[in-house]
């Protein structure tokens, strides 16, 4: 009986295989934790969400803001808020980015999803920020 | 130069620390030891019910360490937002623990307590008057609605401790309580300007949470002067860097440089933060602006009914794929049920499908809601106006539920995988904040009452 590996190995084009690997590599560089060492979400207070994106370095927060893909237009859509009731701001002396938003069911509400609000930032650890 | 040395024990009270660090940070010259017992983050259940959030045993465990060393060493120890919510109940309860230590280590001392708990009529009094404002976002307060609600607590600012210190009393505990009063009304007291004792309280209430690397919660120490203050963690294996120390004043905030405090708001734009050592950060330039009107903060607590929940798993890929359809059907069938057998129309209770593999964590909020996995974890979730009415309605849904047709299937078949018998438990009442208002106020003093006992 053969195993997968008695298969000889050209029948799979391994050079096709090298390209695609490489492509999706490049593709999943673009996710928006790779470039940074914190994205977290919380509650600040019970009526308003706050998420804190941390850079890992200088070079990473340049290539995600020259990205143009976070932004307050963004967060508007993904988390169905008005754009006039987010509040970004582009720290970058802390290489962070820092959002508040109302939150759409207040903290331990009858239909609340998440007391603390620790898991809405899921979401954003990999949203492709750069193209 | 006077200088303040302000020791936060740890970030909250139930959550502890090591009391090694706590002898060493008050050796070292302490003024006070300062320690916060309450947040609103674990939600509405703790205010409304006037149950403390404990363990007790913890809670006396980090106590005694706190008083015996604030004895020793003749300074003050300040508990603020006794018993996670500060109401009167939750106040009492921390009473409860202080006066026991007392009794059974002979200790002799003079006991503050200031209650923040407001009257409902009082409140609602001052709603009248105008006085009681909202904040944004805010749930809807009227006469009524305050009347109907649980529990309303005020958050006090530095000048009801201020009060209490004056008075003598070595120990200090509080109803609701600004996290940073805490640690600024001492500092304030002894001529510490408020932009630096107020951003030296954001950065000390947390406990041990502004150090680069927090392996365990621990004591945290800030030494405050004219111009700044130098935040140096006493646990030998922790240290801070600018960065922990400036990253922290982002969090659980809104607004990453705007602190706002009863009085003022503390502006940190400006502020810089330097390493003085490889563990001591010294923070300067940050900026305290007068509120044109003092304010204390409002929080309140409403009755939102009874709960009772199944926990059951779904395995079978034919109901996955049509798990949304699936649902709207059974929840179509039960409405009639409930409606038939216990004269119960949709509008007196809540019924909610909870898809964990689904939207279970998100909500409304989830932007890729269909099922991906090969199971669906699934909470059956009932709020009714009494307990026995959605311990009534429960079983009508699961076992509804466990056999609700789909077309692939012929016969009888059985959709829930639950992992108890009996599926399900009462959660008894549900609470929901039903306010974020605050009081204008002509002095700060006047919503809290503060007792002084000789233990």
């Amino acid at each position: 009986m053969y195993g997968t590996w008695m298969i000889p190995a050209s029948r799979f084009a391994p050079h096709l295989k090298i390209c695609e690997l490489v492509e999706k590599t490049k593709r999943r560089m673009h996710e928006l934790w790779q470039f940074t060492k914190l994205i977290r979400s919380k509650n600040a207070g019970p009526f308003e969400l706050t998420f804190d994106i941390m850079f890992k370095d200088q070079d990473s927060f340049r290539k995600v803001m020259a990205g143009g893909k976070l932004s307050p237009e963004l967060i508007a859509q993904l988390y169905k808020t008005d754009l006039h009731q987010i509040r970004f701001f582009v720290i970058e002396s802390l290489l962070t980015v820092k959002i508040s938003i109302p939150r759409p069911v207040f903290s331990g509400d009858v239909g609340d999803t998440d007391v603390y609000g620790g898991q809405f930032h899921g979401p954003l650890i990999r949203l492709q920020v750069v193209d | 130069m006077k200088t303040i040395k302000a020791v936060a024990a740890t970030g909250n009270l139930s959550s502890g620390f090591r009391e090694e660090t706590l002898v060493r940070a008050v050796q070292q010259g302490a003024h006070f030891i300062g320690c916060d017992a309450g947040t609103t983050d674990s939600g509405p259940y703790y205010l409304g019910s006037g149950n403390p959030r404990g363990p007790r045993e913890g809670t006396k465990r980090n106590l005694r360490i706190m008083i015996r060393e604030g004895l020793k060493a003749g300074i003050p120890v300040i508990v603020g937002s006794a018993g996670h919510a500060g109401g009167t109940p939750h106040l009492n309860w921390t009473l409860g623990i202080v006066r026991e230590l007392a009794r059974e280590n002979a200790w002799h001392f003079k006991l503050a307590s200031i209650d923040s708990e407001v009257p409902k009529d009082r409140l609602a009094e001052e709603f009248q008057r105008g006085r009681i404002t909202p904040l944004c976002p805010a749930p809807e307060l009227n006469d009524n609605s305050i009347r109907q609600a649980e529990r309303f607590v005020a958050m006090m600012g530095i000048e009801p401790i201020q009060e209490a210190l004056k008075s003598s009393a070595q120990v200090v505990v509080t109803g609701r309580c600004s996290d940073v009063a805490i640690y600024a009304a001492l500092p304030v007291m002894q001529g510490i300007p408020k932009h630096v004792a107020f951003h030296a309280g954001k950065i000390l209430e947390c406990g041990s949470a502004a150090v680069a690397q927090r392996y365990y919660p621990d004591c945290m120490a800030a030494e405050l002067d004219q111009d700044g203050f130098t935040i140096d963690p006493p646990n030998p294996d922790f240290r801070c860097t600018p960065q922990s120390v400036s990253a922290h004043t982002l969090y659980e905030n809104s607004d990453p440089y705007r602190l706002i405090e009863s009085g003022g708001t503390v502006d940190t734009a400006d502020a810089q933060y330097e390493a003085i050592s490889d563990r001591a950060v010294r923070v300067n330039g940050s900026r305290f602006i007068p509120a044109e009107k003092y304010t204390v903060k409002i929080e309140g607590a409403a009755m939102a009914g009874y709960r009772s929940i199944v926990v059951a798993g779904i395995r079978d890929p034919l109901i996955l794929r049509q798990l949304g359809k699936f649902l709207d059907g059974l929840r179509a069938v039960v409405e009639r049920k409930i409606e038939d057998s216990l004269k119960l129309s949709r509008s007196a209770y809540n019924l909610q499908f909870r898809v964990y593999g689904s939207n279970g964590s998100l909500g409304q909020l989830e932007p890729s809601s269909q099922v991906e996995g090969h199971e669906v974890g699934l909470i059956i979730d009932v709020v009714a106006r009494s307990q026995s009415e959605a311990a009534d309605i429960l079983p009508i849904v699961w076992h509804t539920g466990l056999h609700h047709p789909i077309p692939e299937q012929e016969g009888l078949i059985s959709n829930f995988a639950f992992p108890f018998s009996p599926p399900g438990a009462d959660m008894g009442p549900v609470y929901q904040f039903c306010a974020n208002h605050v009081w204008h106020l002509d002095d700060p003093c006047e919503p809290f009452r503060t007792t002084f006992e000789n233990l």
